[in-house]
């Protein structure tokens, strides 16, 4: 099996006295793309913030054999970690370029920059013909399509996409999906949290259930999509 | 002569200068949602050490050009005032970021308070004349008189202006300055340092109010240590009409707002029979302060009501 690229052990995320996240431990091996999946409030937004210094968790983060502990968040992020939030985080006051450029804030090849933007609009072309436009003035589907292509201006080498088909419509949902497997293909490891647990399985190698703040299942994703369990909770069976 | 075109210039050339005011507390307002009630203090400081710094030149070398003078002025005022914001920002507002809102407000209005009070007690409580070194000419100009050192200011507000709105719009600073006014967590997940990109913005905006100490204390030909504050409260009334959060809106509502001045000074006597005269100049930006607030919050540029109630 390839190199483990981020090994979680006994994160803990808590908001003043609500205790979100309760101890998890996890691993993504380099080139895998792993699901996150659980209902409403298991705490998987809580665990993505955690790892992305967003709020300050407890535990041990490593990623590529560096402690990220109590790392400020641009500091993760110049690390190698990329995360698109749940809601998109788009800045709507900004172009659709200009949200490109933020996305390679910490680089300085210009020339790589260039060309990174411009296989976004190849890859997006709903993007290229709006570059100009304010960001603000995209669809739902068009502003999840920029936040990925966002992110993906960093050159990560871990994406974190939180619940990236949440309020879209199917054809739109199944775009968002070709995009993340055609990300996957390209080497980029992936931790991808969903409530449609569908599509994640689908998608993923290997599959992490949460629930209340900890992690009750894991497996493979083809043999979790057998699982009687599962299938009764969140594939509605 | 045409008193009306006469006080419409007047008018830009006081409102150029809020307009540089303004500028500072719609930036800071723009990202922290904190009303930096210390700025106009900040500036009065940088009209103080121009005076100190034109003093001692005068003293030093009495031959050089007025112009030379000021600039060797400015050149020590912006980076004092830029320092000045800097330490303030890190002592007095970061330890409250997540600190409710009324915290960091009280401390900047506490902050205002020890600035005056140190300023008066290095430059005294009298005031501070400006030395006539800048050119006076009078110009005739559509009727109206325009002096060269009016001239001067407006071009100096201009010049300030663009440099501003060049850097905000076409820099990396800039753009990430404008991400983080709309998401400090989204910024950060960019890489963006917003720690910095805050302390930026605080400097940025010192160092337009440098010029405009330097500005306002070459136009009224005095300096003082009280002297921050009611530029500062005419500077934050001119943000709020504008729109206080929009740089634009800061340009407008300082022109705008000076503009009203000094037509309200011109034309008040006639209007109150005599009863009132141009010493109400001051009451116009708080009458125009009241009448934003009561009809369009949002000021004339501002789209974010609802976010900042
Ligand atoms: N900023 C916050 N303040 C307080 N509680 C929060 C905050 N964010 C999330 N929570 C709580 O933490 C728990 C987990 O939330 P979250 O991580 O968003 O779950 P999920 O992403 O799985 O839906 C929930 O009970 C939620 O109410
Ligand atoms: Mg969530």
């Amino acid at each position: 099996m390839a190199m483990t690229l981020l090994r979680v052990q006994g994160l803990c995320v808590a908001y003043g006295g609500i205790q979100a996240v309760r101890g998890i431990d996890f691993e993504v091996a380099e080139g895998e793309l792993v699901c996150l999946i659980g209902a409403n409030g298991a705490g998987k937004s809580s665990t993505l913030k955690g790892l992305m210094g967003l709020v300050r968790p407890q535990g041990e983060i490593w990623f590529a054999g560096e402690r990220l502990h109590r790392l400020a968040t641009h500091a993760i992020v110049a690390r190698g970690l990329a995360m698109v939030p749940e809601g998109r985080g788009i800045f709507g006051r900004l172009t659709v370029a200009e949200n490109l450029e933020m996305g390679a804030y910490l680089r300085r090849d210009r020339d790589g920059i260039r060309a990174d933007i411009a296989r976004a609009y190849d890859l997006f072309e709903r993007l290229a013909e709006r570059r100009g436009q304010l960001a603000g003035t995209l669809s739902g589907g068009e502003q999840q399509m920029l936040a990925i292509a966002r992110a993906m201006m960093g050159r990560p080498r871990l994406l974190l996409l939180d619940e990236p088909s949440m309020g879209l419509a199917p054809l739109m949902v199944q775009k968002i999906h070709q995009t993340i497997a055609s990300i996957a293909s390209e080497g980029v490891t992936i931790l991808l949290v969903e409530q449609n647990a569908h599509m994640a399985l689908a998608l993923s190698h290997r599959a992490y259930v949460m629930e209340s703040g900890v992690m009750t299942l894991s497996g493979a994703a083809a043999e979790l999509r057998g699982n009687a369990d599962l299938r009764a909770a969140y594939l509605g069976e | 002569m045409d008193i009306f075109t006469q006080q419409l210039i007047n008018g830009l050339v006081l409102g150029s200068i809020y307009a540089l005011v303004a500028l500072g507390y719609t930036m800071v307002y723009g990202i922290l949602e904190l009303i930096n009630f210390a700025h106009g203090e900040v500036t009065m400081i940088g009209a103080m050490v121009a005076l100190t710094v034109i003093g001692v030149v005068m003293g030093a070398a009495p031959d050089l050009p007025g112009l030379m003078m000021v600039a060797a002025g400015l050149l020590v005022a912006i980076p004092a005032c830029m320092a000045l914001a800097f330490g303030i920002e890190k002592v007095a507002y970061r330890p409250l970021r997540r600190a409710p809102r009324l915290a960091p407000l009280i401390t900047a209005i506490g902050v205002s308070i020890i600035l005056q009070n140190l300023a008066m007690l290095v430059w005294g409580r009298q005031y501070i004349s400006f030395p006539p070194i800048l050119p006076h000419n009078q110009h005739e100009f559509l009727g109206a008189h325009i002096t060269d050192l009016q001239i001067f200011i407006v071009l100096i507000s201009l010049l300030t202006m663009a440099i501003l709105v060049l850097l905000v719009e076409k820099t990396r600073l800039g753009r990430a300055m404008r991400a983080t006014a709309q998401s400090k967590e989204v910024a950060e997940l960019m890489g963006v340092n917003v720690d910095r990109v805050i302390s930026a913005t605080f400097v940025i905006g010192a160092a337009i109010a440098a010029v405009a100490g330097v500005m306002v204390s070459a136009y009224y030909g005095l300096a003082h240590y009280y002297m921050g504050f009611m530029l500062g409260l005419k500077a934050f009334s001119a943000a709020v009409l504008g729109g206080i959060g929009n740089i634009a809106g800061a340009m407008l509502g300082g022109l705008l707002l000076g503009v009203i001045e000094a037509l309200g000074a011109g034309y008040i006597g006639d209007l109150t029979g005599g009863f009132l005269g141009s010493h109400y100049q001051d009451v116009f930006a708080f009458f125009v302060l009241i009448l934003v607030l009561v009809f369009r919050p949002s000021g004339l540029l501002g789209e974010r009501v609802a976010h900042r109630a």
